[in-house]
């Protein structure tokens, strides 16, 4: 199991069935994670980002037109289980969720704390007081002063709720987290506190992550490796270091000069156009039309190059 | 309220007699002359509470979202407020557009107080300031056309003559970038992406020439290639008209392509006033020490360290802590000054003031 990678994800595919055709949201996705690392994916709205989220966690709604590809996790091909032992074995036993926005995921008329807890009754058959006592201690993890699990979701604040709903993804001690916008809709000091919570739990318990965002200057804090995401497919998978000091794929290199710094004279630059409809993405590469690089070869679908151990999906690297 | 103007039926079924109406009695109050023409707005000692009520009778005590804000905006000038959700940055702003009426202080706008309006006066204040909404989408009227909202506000403000509208219409919309303008006049908003949402919004609060912009959070619900274009757009023609802008954001990293000065707030208070390149170099209040601290660029290394966050949470506005409002969070707290005293206003360095004890002349000299 060593030499096995946590998660390997091979051509992983979600369209969903709408009046004007398929949404190719999730078209073709490969990466791996290992264990205790984190991968960032970044990507604009509309990305199908989330959907990736989804197909990983099969949380999957009613319209899906197609969902296939290979999701490996510890060595097994869970794509092939049932619906039912996906969610007794695999859902929040080794991999668990949180989602955007943390108020509408916990339910306004029970407790907190016996929310936290019931993963823990249901996954791991903890009794209620085992399963309170795990709570308690998750909330010490994740800096929510135990008093407070006995409070309902609209008497915590923004910053709580986002902990209270890591303290849930926590509490039967996944091997994988996949972060949705964890950070999105708090101020910039929660923020960077709830950053730090979740860079301590990766650091104590060995958990990997999978964060999935938007904000490119944030995700820096969460990053071992980044995988650029557009208009449905993954366009550049690599190491953080070396991402950040120098993306490879055209996207890339547009999204990190779009980013405004603090820090440092460099203008932010914008990138022209928009992304392509997922209904009928374009042939060839889904940035062309964007792209200031393009040339003859891009009306063809470009393959993933690899440069020294990082994958970029463009003909530049051929 | 321009919301509120688009919704009425009357205004939109009957255009043409309220027309008639509207233009006749608009009495415009004196304007200062050229020479002596001071602040453009100038905000003294403005409070802005909202009184909480329990069941039944009585009240609760007050929410002061704002305390004794004092500032001045030039003609021209560009103006950030940053602050995090709840510090009062929007009753600020809604205060200024004479949304809210001030519970004490003033606001001056060319001379005039505009708690003092009456509604006609009200009237033409609306036309000489533009307020750009956070949300593009929820401002703008979904039954109507791009050019039925752009035209609501000229109607509204006596532009009788249809050719000069739709003229009108045309100039903002390519001033926004919004071209070819035909492609875009009769879309409805849901037929538009995020960024030109907002492009009609920013066209709307501009076409009728305003002094003044209150821009609300403008690119936080957008994406982040986006961003920057739209801020690139509003600082081009804030620099090409002239007209002030007020930026309210929570975003540091994007004040420094837009504003000249920069005001931080905190629990209702404005704590640190200064030009965005001191405040960048020679950060005085805690705060904003904090708020630097905590506000990421994209570098792999941040994944290695740790950052120093203040613990807690801002305060309640209905109990604001007494003394300083950040004390109970600042790392460079003076016992017994600090959590007893309110510190007032110092200059530490020219057009640099901090709310803040550590800064009081005695607190140097110690």
């Amino acid at each position: 199991m060593a030499d096995q990678p946590l998660l390997r994800i091979e051509d992983l595919k979600l369209y969903f069935r709408t009046m004007a055709g398929a949404v190719q949201a999730v078209d073709g996705i490969n990466f791996s994670l290992d264990y205790n690392r984190s991968v960032v994916i970044l990507g604009e709205s509309g990305c199908g980002k989330t959907s990736l989220a989804k197909a990983i966690l099969r949380l999957l709604p009613r319209n899906v037109a197609e969902y296939s590809g290979k999701i490996f996790l510890e060595g097994t091909d869970i794509m092939t289980f049932s619906d039912e032992s996906y969610r007794r074995d695999v859902r929040w036993v080794k991999m668990s969720l949180v989602p955007q926005a943390a108020m509408n995921a916990l339910n306004p008329v029970l407790r907190v704390g016996e929310q936290v807890a019931e993963p823990a009754m249901i996954h791991m058959g903890m009794s209620k007081d085992e399963a309170l006592e795990t709570a308690r201690k998750m909330f010490q993890n994740v800096g929510v002063p135990a008093d407070f699990l006995v409070r309902y979701p609209f008497e915590l604040s923004g910053g709580m709720r986002q902990r209270t709903a890591i303290a849930m993804a926590l509490v039967t001690s996944p091997s994988l987290i996949v972060l949705d916008e964890p950070t999105s809709a708090l101020d910039l000091l929660t923020q960077a506190n709830i950053m730090n919570v979740l860079k301590r739990i990766k650091h104590g318990f060995g958990t990997s992550y999978i964060l999935i965002t938007h904000d490119i200057a944030t995700s820096s804090e969460l990053a071992d490796d980044v995988a650029v995401m557009y208009a449905g497919q993954i366009v550049e998978v690599g190491d953080a270091f070396r991402f950040f000091a120098e993306p490879l794929h055209p996207y890339s290199k547009k999204l990190m000069a779009s980013v405004p710094r603090l820090r440092g004279e460099t203008e932010p630059e914008f990138i022209i156009g928009q992304p392509p409809s997922l209904i009928s993405p374009p042939t060839g590469c889904r940035f062309a039309q964007r792209c200031p690089s393009r040339f003859a070869k891009c009306d063809e679908e470009p393959p993933t190059y690899e440069r020294g151990g990082r994958m970029v999906k463009c003909w530049l690297y051929e | 309220m321009k919301e509120g103007a688009a919704w009425s039926s009357a205004g939109y079924m009957n255009e043409e007699e309220n027309m008639t109406v509207n233009t006749d009695v608009m009495p415009v109050p004196a304007p200062a002359t050229v020479e002596d023409r001071g602040p453009l707005l100038s905000l003294q000692n403005l409070r802005l509470y909202f009184e909480l009520r329990k069941f039944g009778f009585g009240h609760a005590g007050y929410v002061h979202a704002v305390d004794d804000v004092t500032f001045d905006v030039a003609y021209g000038e560009a103006i950030a407020v940053v602050g995090e959700s709840g510090c009062g940055k929007s009753s600020l702003m809604r205060a200024i557009l004479g949304l809210y009426k001030a519970t004490g202080g003033t606001v001056i706008f060319e001379g005039n107080d505009v708690n003092k309006f009456t509604p006609q006066e009200m009237k033409w204040y609306r036309t000489q300031v533009g307020y750009v909404q956070q949300d593009p989408y929820g401002a703008l009227a979904p039954f109507l056309s791009v050019r039925r909202i752009l035209e609501e506000p000229l109607i509204i403000g006596g532009m009788k003559d249809k050719d000069q509208r739709a003229a009108r219409i045309v100039r903002a919309l390519e001033e926004v970038k919004m071209t070819p303008v035909g492609d875009f006049m009769n879309k409805f908003p849901h037929m538009l992406s995020g960024g030109q949402q907002q492009r009609v919004v920013i066209a709307r609060a501009m076409i009728m020439e305003p002094k003044f912009l209150v821009a609300d959070e403008p690119v936080s619900m957008l994406d982040a290639s986006v961003r920057v274009e739209i801020l690139k757009l509003l600082r081009r023609l804030q620099e090409t008209h002239h007209f002030s802008v007020i930026y309210i954001t929570h975003d540091l990293s994007t004040v420094r392509y837009f504003s000249e000065r920069v005001f931080v707030m905190y629990a209702g208070k404005i704590i640190e006033k200064a030009k965005i390149s001191d405040l960048l170099r020679n950060p005085q209040h805690p705060y904003t020490d904090a708020l630097l601290a905590a506000t990421s660029d994209p570098d792999a290394n941040n994944a290695r360290v740790y950052k120093e966050v203040p613990p807690g949470e801002p305060p309640s506005l209905v109990k604001p802590p007494a003394g300083c409002r950040f004390h109970p969070r600042c790392p460079r707290i003076i016992k017994g000054v600090c959590d007893i005293q309110e510190p007032g206003e110092y200059i530490t360095e020219p057009a640099h003031h901090t709310l803040c004890w550590l800064y009081s002349p005695e607190e140097v000299k110690a």
